[in-house]
């Protein structure tokens, strides 16, 4: 078996890159640095002892999206899970004056995405099975003041894995859409909140068990399905109201 | 790059404590990039946390977490090098490697320290008189400099570099990774025998005549007075052979199943380990083993790390924290030093709860490292305040003049002209580091307060 994570320089995907292992994959780890992409393939390498390589991926550079799932598949074999974790937050407030710092955003969140998993559900189409796990955000449920542009991207991209599930469930495939809540992460350090922070194994070990478990959406930690669903119902001449 | 964050931070002593901004770096380049973003402030790497005292915070500066660097990056089986990032623990490394056979070459008590750590306080385990320090299994170590430059060094290459930063306290620069040789193990088991020890003269008997082990510690009662003075339980044991069949303990079963039934995560009131409870303890622990020496077969956990199980031990001393003091003293036919501590402390009242006692081998390299030929005690106080503090300066003169020195690694106290006459070594140790960091960019609360860092001599 083998998989490939998009973004492994994010802890979630390390951790996710980990959890593939030891559950019997060789693995390719991909990441717009490639210098730290060998050291995630090298730690899945020493710890797991499982074959794991490392390749340079760039989600804006659409063009070169099909050679490069080639590659990944020359290098460690016919895909069965694919694992799209990359992301750009940037700063809403650099994207609401520069439209290249949106377009940025927009590119790696969404159009990015789009691009590669469409070559991605091709391979996985011809072989009649795999496994596509998106990982979108609960910023993309609804849009507020303080990060719309990278919520809705994000929220585009939970729509396109809703249409690209109901597209490939009668082809074999399963996409399965992650929505992290807060993540001990890069993003959430220094973060000072009452709600409890989960750690990336615990995600990524959730996970790949919804995965194994054919869920299409997990909110992880799952208490955010509940958050998600109240924030959903404030009606929007309340919801517009308020500084969140 | 970093984002600082405010955090409050402490040792394993949880004394002192200080306010400063840290960053939690997950790549390479973002701890380079620390040293352009601190702010014009010194930094100082820290890892897990577990030396005592001071050595791993500073007040008037920023502190970098060294955690999330931890990747595992090559591993020869045939030799047992493994390249390992500095945030890497010993936990993480035996974890992964007791499966396939190999184990650290050093450990110290308790697994929960990263491989910088170990380094930068050159650690010792039950092994030192056989196999040395920490160090003596390192090479290819990978360090950023003040410049941003990262040096390679060993004790091969920039060997002046390596050794000051071997015990070096973090002071030469950030360790970014590093290769340790893993020494092969036939089975996670140790042979052990237990002897129980009537008095210090004994302990001293029964060491001399324990040259067969390679791992040897003992727990030494120093509340006992009179002839017991010094009684206590000498452990010794040798990795078990192929084919030992053993089993894991109790209390590591319940560790495994329910972490949380072991973990201290409020703070004890500050008298639950007092002169009284301390006594019973020990009375207790003493009476506890058979006279004579006892042999069983123990998983490597209780054998090296026996309170790794309990979580947050260090929290049953209560708000005030507590204060390690270990120390070494050069061989002496009569043990003056030793005898005069056990009693110096008896007479103060103030119990160490957990007391450890073994004797080191030869130092091997120079250096701010501590093990040196001799015989090191290991002393935990409840931080009881200013009757403490003289304690310990009067024990420290004890140490002094008996040609010995303490450990920087569980201080948070010692006298900057104390220091100078413990470690002579001092002023070469501070060239090599003023060379390769002139701007003082590494900096600690202990290297202020032991003048080891900055402009005046």
């Amino acid at each position: 078996m083998s998989a490939l994570v998009l973004g492994a320089t994010s802890r979630v995907a390390h951790a996710l890159a980990h959890a593939l292992a030891a559950r019997g994959h060789d693995v390719c780890v991909a990441a717009r640095d490639l210098d730290e992409a060998e050291r995630v393939a090298a730690d899945v390498r020493v710890r797991s002892g499982r074959a794991s390589v490392a390749l340079r991926f760039d989600a804006t550079d659409f063009d070169a999206h099909a050679a490069f799932i080639d590659s990944v598949e020359a290098a460690v074999g016919a895909l069965d899970t694919v694992v799209l974790a990359f992301g750009e937050m940037g700063a809403q407030a650099d994207s609401e004056r520069n439209a290249q710092a949106a377009r940025q955003v927009i590119d790696v969140n969404y159009t990015g995405a789009v691009s590669v998993c469409e070559r991605v559900a091709e391979r996985l189409i011809s072989r009649k099975r795999g496994t596509i796990i998106g990982v979108s955000s609960v910023a993309g449920d609804r849009g507020r003041q303080s990060n719309y542009i990278y919520g809705s991207a994000k929220g585009a991209f939970t729509l396109y894995l809703q249409g690209l599930r109901n597209r490939l469930f009668p082809l074999g495939v399963h996409v399965l859409t992650v929505k992290l809540g807060f993540v001990d992460t890069r993003m959430t350090w220094g973060m000072s909140t009452r709600i409890p922070i989960a750690a990336p194994e615990a995600a990524a070990q959730a996970i790949l068990s919804a995965a194994a478990g054919g869920e299409d959406v997990l909110y992880y930690p799952r208490f955010w399905r509940g958050v998600m669903t109240l924030i959903g119902a404030v009606p929007e001449r309340v919801f517009k109201r308020l500084k969140l | 790059m970093n984002r600082w964050v405010e955090r409050e931070m402490y040792g394993w002593g949880r004394h002192p404590r200080v306010r400063s901004l840290v960053a939690r770096p997950e790549r390479r380049a973002e701890v380079k990039a620390a040293l352009d973003d601190r702010g014009g402030v010194p930094i100082l790497a820290h890892g897990l946390g577990r030396s005592y005292g001071d050595a791993a915070l500073i007040a008037n500066g920023r502190m970098v977490l060294t955690r999330r660097l931890d990747r595992m990056l090559s591993f020869d089986p045939a030799t047992g090098w493994l390249e390992v990032e500095a945030g890497v623990s010993l936990e993480e490394i035996i974890r992964t490697f007791v499966p396939r056979g190999f184990f650290p070459p050093v450990v110290p008590g308790t697994q929960f320290v990263t491989i910088g750590g170990a380094l930068g306080c050159d650690i010792h385990g039950k092994n030192h008189h056989v196999d040395g320090t920490f160090a003596d299994h390192v090479r290819r170590v990978e360090l950023l400099t003040g410049s941003g430059e990262v040096v390679v060094c060993d004790a091969e290459h920039e060997p002046d570099l390596f050794w000051a930063t071997v015990g070096g306290m973090g002071m030469t620069g950030i360790i970014l990774s590093l290769q340790l040789k893993l020494v092969p193990i036939d089975n996670p088991f140790i042979e052990m025998e237990s002897v129980r020890v009537e008095s210090l003269d004994h302990f001293f008997e029964v060491s001399a005549e324990s040259g067969d082990f390679t791992h040897t510690v003992s727990w030494i009662d120093c509340v006992t007075t009179g002839a017991a003075m010094g009684r206590g339980i000498f452990m010794r044991g040798r990795y078990a052979p192929a084919g030992t069949r053993g089993s894991v303990s109790l209390l590591q079963r319940v560790g495994q199943l329910a972490p949380g039934l072991l973990d201290f995560r409020v703070d004890g009131p500050n008298w639950l380990l007092n002169a009284a409870s301390i006594r019973a303890f020990n009375e207790t622990y003493f009476r506890k083993q058979a006279k004579g020496v006892t042999r069983s077969t123990v998983h490597y956990e209780p054998f090296f790390f026996p309170l790794d199980n309990v979580r947050q031990w260090n929290r049953l001393y209560g708000e005030r924290g507590f204060l390690q003091y270990q120390f070494v003293v050069p061989p002496d036919p009569e043990h003056r030093a030793i005898r005069q501590v056990l009693a110096e402390i008896t007479r103060s009242g103030l119990g160490s709860f957990l007391a450890v006692i073994k004797e080191f081998g030869e130092r091997r390299h120079p250096g701010l490292s501590f093990p040196a030929p001799g015989t090191t005690l290991a002393l935990d106080f409840g931080h009881a305040g200013t009757p403490l503090l003289d304690l310990l300066d009067r024990l420290d003169a004890i140490v002094l003049d008996a040609g010995g020195r303490v450990y920087l690694g569980k201080d948070a106290r010692l006298p900057r002209e104390t220091f100078r006459k413990m470690y002579p070594e001092w002023a070469a140790w501070k060239a090599v580091r003023d060379h390769w960091d002139p701007d003082n960019v590494f900096q600690s609360a202990l290297g202020q307060r032991l003048g080891l860092t900055g402009g005046e001599a």
